[in-house]
């Protein structure tokens, strides 16, 4: 004989990852290290926007380190080493986003000495879905916009831009060109995350890039306070 | 899509949960799902039946509660709940808010369980 009953549980589904997250950012304060999670959709300039923050933060004498997501190649990690800052791959075998414990194991496995940065970079596997779920224990997430892909895409990827700290318009020496609408675009993500910085570079010709990492600098600052 | 790997995070704390509970057999399995939480509902359903083939919750159904985004308006002193997640704007006056208070939710709530009963002496 059955005798149905309810059985009240109330647990986070993402509860292990949120766990370790906190953990993670727990470790990172302790080690003074701010840990920035870049995310976009797949060609949106991660890689060059990072290459050229890497080389400029160590300019300022800032030390960085990164650690790369991608589906199935090591060309990214391979791209950012020449920066001449610490970077390692992680190749997630087709898996769509990055998860704590991911992050976790590579830093046991990689050995790096957290408490020698500044700054902690992790570029997430190009998505702008899946990704947004998935807390890595950074303390700044930021989405890259290219002019590109299309002014409306915030309000596509509503939870992406929901979820960042700021986003960065990529790729504005093409501005012209692709008659990008920076008043719509903007006006797209004030619609899904009101009140959002949003800076506009250039990695090919160092526009806004200046201002992208005084902000990046005053931030990390304000965070060792 | 991430839903095969949220499904498979569901079905392991369901199966924690029923187990240390001393259930046999879950009939039904009961999540809230905010809009915010980067989740999509039919993909999770599909995973779903992918994911218990096996574990104790084979057979069992998901049912999932849509969660609405709830924004707090300054102005309004209000908290009102959003009909989409592409304008936060308080639905009464219009003010725009990024201090959402519903809407990341992505809980498992309850089970329905069945407790095979020892026949009666």
């Amino acid at each position: 004989m059955y005798n149905p009953r309810i059985l009240e549980v109330r647990r986070g589904v993402l509860e292990k990852n949120d766990l370790l997250a906190q953990r993670l950012r727990a470790r990172f304060n302790a080690a003074g290290v701010t840990v920035v999670n870049l995310v976009s959709s797949p060609g949106a300039g991660k890689t060059s926007f990072l290459e050229y923050t890497l080389r400029n933060v160590s300019e300022q004498g800032l030390c960085s380190a990164a650690l790369v997501g991608d589906l199935a190649t090591d060309n990214d990690a391979r791209r950012l080493a020449r920066s001449g800052v610490p970077v390692r791959q992680i190749v997630t075998g087709g898996n769509c986003h990055l998860e704590a414990q991911m992050i976790a194991d590579h830093l046991e496995e990689w050995g790096l000495a957290l408490e020698d940065l500044d700054l902690f970079f992790i570029e997430n596997v190009g998505n702008l879905v899946c990704p947004a779920s998935y807390d890595l224990g950074e303390h700044l997430r930021i989405v890259l916009l290219s002019v590109t892909e299309g002014e409306d895409k915030p309000l596509k990827y509503p939870v992406m831009f929901n979820s960042a700290d700021v986003t960065i318009f990529t790729k504005m020496d093409l501005a012209a060109a692709v008659e990008f609408d920076r008043a719509a675009a903007t006006a797209a993500v004030q619609s899904v995350h009101p009140g959002m910085t949003i800076l506009e570079t250039s990695a090919k010709t160092g526009q806004g890039m200046r201002e992208w990492l005084n902000w990046l600098t005053a931030f990390h600052q304000s965070h060792q306070l | 899509m991430h839903e095969l790997s949220i499904a498979c995070n569901l079905v392991e704390i369901a199966s924690q949960s029923a187990s240390d509970a001393g259930v046999e057999q879950v009939q039904v399995v009961r999540l809230r799902l905010g809009a915010l939480a980067g989740v999509v509902k039919e993909s999770l359903l599909f995973s779903y039946d992918i994911a218990v083939a096996g574990t104790l919750l084979a057979g069992s159904r998901l049912e999932i509660e849509d969660v609405p985004v709830a924004i707090f308006c300054s102005s309004c002193q209000t908290i009102t709940t959003l009909e989409g997640i592409q304008s936060f704007c308080c639905p009464l006056c219009g003010q725009p808010s990024a201090d959402i208070r519903q809407g990341r939710e992505l809980e498992l709530i309850a089970l329905e369980v069945a407790d095979v009963q020892p026949p009666h002496t």
